[in-house]
């Protein structure tokens, strides 16, 4: 990234690296900067009044007994609301509850994912429709989904209650009345869902694929399931890596389904960290241990997303 | 780069102009713009009165019905811009950080149990008498009780529109059949543990199922109000909560007595194990069961039923005295900078809408309007008549920061009430885990 010169060593002591980029002079000119600095303003305004300002006031206010109906800060708590956060059971519940789903989503939508686009792509003709098919479901709003998986799920009189008793079986209260099974409720709600993403990313990656490589396989006597394993997986071992990541972080941050279809509840079983978050913050009106949490959410996430991109490049320079 | 163009220079330099231009000229020669409007947060119409609430469904539309009573005597719909949010949480929600984003609505509904913290949270004004007499009311013109629940530290927080207790749906039908109507046709009194008992098993005998519905999966509220009725029909019971949320002081024999009770129905087949709010009153309405417990404001969509014949009673006294959870719509007038002509304009909707209560009243709500309430139309009002008289055994919820109606004491305990009812949990389990989730709560100074 590097176009500056590094003046002042000399050429001996540069590392390969800073000597191939010192090759790449910057097709910019002086003074060329300022105006992309003008054209960035407006984005620039927008990312600092609404992604940076509010995360350094989070920052700050995790460290005061911040209300919402209260102006300024209030009284300085120090690491009083950490400490309550995590000594709280039900925050430690939350916490469990997000990597749950987390845990019961990702391999799914991943795998399922996979195994569809690559189903897909095989199919020569009307591929639009099975294109169409799954990635529908990913347009519509959490909201739409929520209120349809909440009819499927209905105690007694719903459509997974109906097949049941079809199938002689003496429906129960529901999925979504257990605490043992509401979380898992949630997670196939959201797999149906959002499996359109990560199968069109999958989509993309197959058609990438030179056809040759299967023909030439194909002429050499390998089966459909080592083309699999020795073309399609390797070559696709890239957008795997972003699928799995974009999933993770996607789960971790789950809210919407929860807060409609279930609340958090039977109890708590299927309270979130964001739910409890906002709970606390907008309904307890305490702003400052809302904050507190977040900040502790924030840091798994970016834990989860360092050592996920650590494996990675781990992995890559064994590959290399 | 090409050279700079002065031409191509001039002529954004006068299109930007003219857009600022345009821009403040909108801004300075009309002041009820929107874009004004949002900047400098004036109102677009001064003489329209912003008026929220929390009405759906039957509730929503009667609500509707007294709104265009009060459109209609000033000036036609741009008189009034109403709004109704979500019930619960998200609601007060809302109308605080309105209020402390300084743009609250000139009159908002709340439960009562919900105005106590707002009014601690600063977020509404008192009323004054001066201020009720200004249009023409007086405290004299409230059910007593209801008018005393509201009163806060001495002030007057809120104005109450109605009582809403739980009560008892029955199907005329069922009930019927299984001999618990008398002459009239009304349900005969089931006060009295084995009275009500007895009951139960007759209406199970001629349903073939459970005799009496109530709500509990994705359902809170309705577990928590069938306890708290139960709970307090006992007698020298303790408050769930006390010294504003600040300690737990339930009464954990009461508590056990009450979901064991709950328990042994279950189990015996008369109350249902677990079914949503619209599974429950479904199944009265199709006769698959006799007793529905829910508020009477479900009056609406069981008169919607085509042929139904239904009753509703104040839920039978199987304790030691009457006693119905119960909370009030009220209205509030959230802080803000009023003119004397404004307020008037505030307090004289309020009372507009207490003239229209025996609207609200066909809604099922019990009116605490005494004009109204005493009027012989409304005693001849049915079935609403015929549980008039839970309003006085009302008990509301407990005071607390975090509590009232579809608050988070609620959400807390009546999930964990629910899972009894489904058997799964016990009473000592369920207890525990109110505890346990209740203690933050309990050692957080309220941050209001």
């Amino acid at each position: 990234m590097t176009a500056t010169p590094a003046l002042g060593r000399t050429a001996a002591a540069r590392t390969t690296s800073e000597v191939r980029s010192t090759k790449r002079f910057s097709p910019l000119s002086r003074g060329d900067g300022r105006r992309a600095w003008l054209f960035l303003a407006p984005f620039g305004v927008f990312y600092l009044a609404f992604l940076l300002g509010p995360t350094v006031w989070m920052l700050v206010s995790s460290f005061f007994n911040t209300s919402t109906v209260h102006a300024g800060l209030g009284s300085f708590a120090g690491f009083k609301n950490y400490g309550e956060m995590l000594t709280r059971s039900d925050f430690w519940s939350s916490m469990w509850h997000t990597l749950q789903f987390t845990i019961y989503t990702t391999p799914p939508l991943v795998i399922l994912a996979f195994f569809f686009a690559v189903l897909t792509n095989r199919i020569r003709r009307g591929q639009w429709f099975f294109r169409l098919a799954f990635f529908l479901p990913y347009i519509l709003p959490s909201a739409t989904i929520s209120l349809i998986w909440v009819f499927i799920f209905t105690p007694s009189s719903g459509l997974f209650a109906s097949v049941q008793s079809a199938l002689g079986m003496t429906p129960g209260a529901g999925v979504l009345a257990s605490p043992n099974t509401a979380m898992i409720g949630v997670a196939v709600a959201t797999v149906w869902w959002t499996l359109g993403f990560n199968f069109v990313l999958y989509l993309a990656g197959l058609q990438e694929i030179p056809r040759e490589l299967y023909e030439a396989a194909a002429v050499d006597g390998a089966t459909t399931w080592n083309q699999i394993r020795y073309i399609t997986l390797p070559l696709l071992s890239r957008t795997t890596t972003l699928v799995i990541l974009l999933q993770i972080v996607a789960s971790l941050k789950i809210f919407d389904q929860v807060y409609l279809m279930t609340s958090g509840g039977p109890g708590i079983s299927t309270q979130v960290a964001l739910g409890l978050i906002t709970n606390t913050g907008f309904t307890d009106d305490r702003i400052g241990a809302a904050s507190a949490a977040s900040v502790l959410l924030l840091i798994v996430i970016v834990a989860i997303a360092v050592i996920r991109q650590i494996i990675d490049t781990r992995l890559a320079r064994k590959d290399a | 780069m090409a050279p700079r163009n002065p031409a191509t220079f001039t002529r954004r330099a006068l299109f930007g102009g003219g857009l600022a231009a345009a821009g403040s000229l909108a801004l300075a020669g009309c002041a009820t713009s929107p874009v004004a409007s949002g900047l400098v947060g004036s109102k677009l119409n001064p003489s329209q009165l912003i008026y929220w609430n929390l009405f759906g469904g039957g509730d929503g539309t009667r609500m509707q019905a007294m709104e265009a009573g009060y459109e209609k005597l000033h000036g036609g719909a741009a008189s009034l811009q109403a709004t109704t949010f979500a019930w619960g949480n998200p609601y007060y929600s809302k109308l605080t950080l309105a209020t402390v984003g300084n743009q609250p609505p000139d009159v908002a509904i709340s439960h009562l149990t919900r105005a106590k913290p707002l009014y601690d949270g600063n977020i509404i004004e008192p009323i004054t008498e001066a201020d009720l007499a200004s249009v023409g009311l007086s405290s004299s013109d409230f059910n007593p009780k209801t008018w005393a629940a509201q009163k806060t530290d001495g002030n007057n927080i809120a104005i109450p529109l109605d009582t809403h207790p739980i009560v008892m749906f029955f199907n005329t039908a069922v009930a019927k059949k299984a001999g618990l109507l008398d002459s009239d046709g009304k349900l005969k009194n089931l006060d009295g543990m084995d009275t009500f008992e007895s009951a139960l098993a007759a209406v199970s005998k001629v349903t073939g199922g459970p005799a009496i519905t109530v709500a509990n999966v994705s359902e809170t509220a309705t577990p928590w109000r069938v306890f708290w009725t139960f709970y307090n029909q006992i007698k020298g019971v303790t408050p769930f909560l006390s010294n504003n949320g600040a300690d737990l002081s339930v009464d954990e024999d009461a508590f056990n007595t009450v979901t064991s009770r709950i328990q042994s129905w279950v189990k015996k087949g008369w109350l249902n194990k677990g079914l949503d709010y619209a599974g429950a009153e479904s199944d009265l309405f199709t006769g698959k069961t006799g007793f529905y417990l829910e508020g009477e404001w479900e009056i609406t969509t069981a008169e919607a039923v085509k042929g139904l014949k239904f009753g509703m009673v104040p839920i039978p006294t199987i304790y030691d005295k009457a006693a119905n959870q119960a909370d009030s719509h009220t209205f509030i007038l959230p802080r803000k900078n009023r003119t004397p002509a404004e307020r008037k304009q505030h307090l004289l909707f309020i009372k507009q809408m207490l003239a229209q209560s025996q609207t609200w009243a066909m809604g099922g709500h019990i009116p605490a309007y005494l004009p109204t309430f005493n009027s012989t139309a409304y005693k001849k009002l049915e079935p609403q008549a015929d549980y008039a008289s839970a309003a006085t055994a009302a008990v509301y919820d407990d005071p607390a920061w975090y509590g009232g109606s579809g608050s988070t004491f609620e959400n807390t305990v009546g999930a964990q009430l629910g899972l009894i009812q489904q058997l799964a949990v016990s009473p000592q389990g369920a207890m525990d885990a109110i505890k346990s989730q209740l203690k933050v709560y309990l050692n957080t100074p309220s941050p209001l």
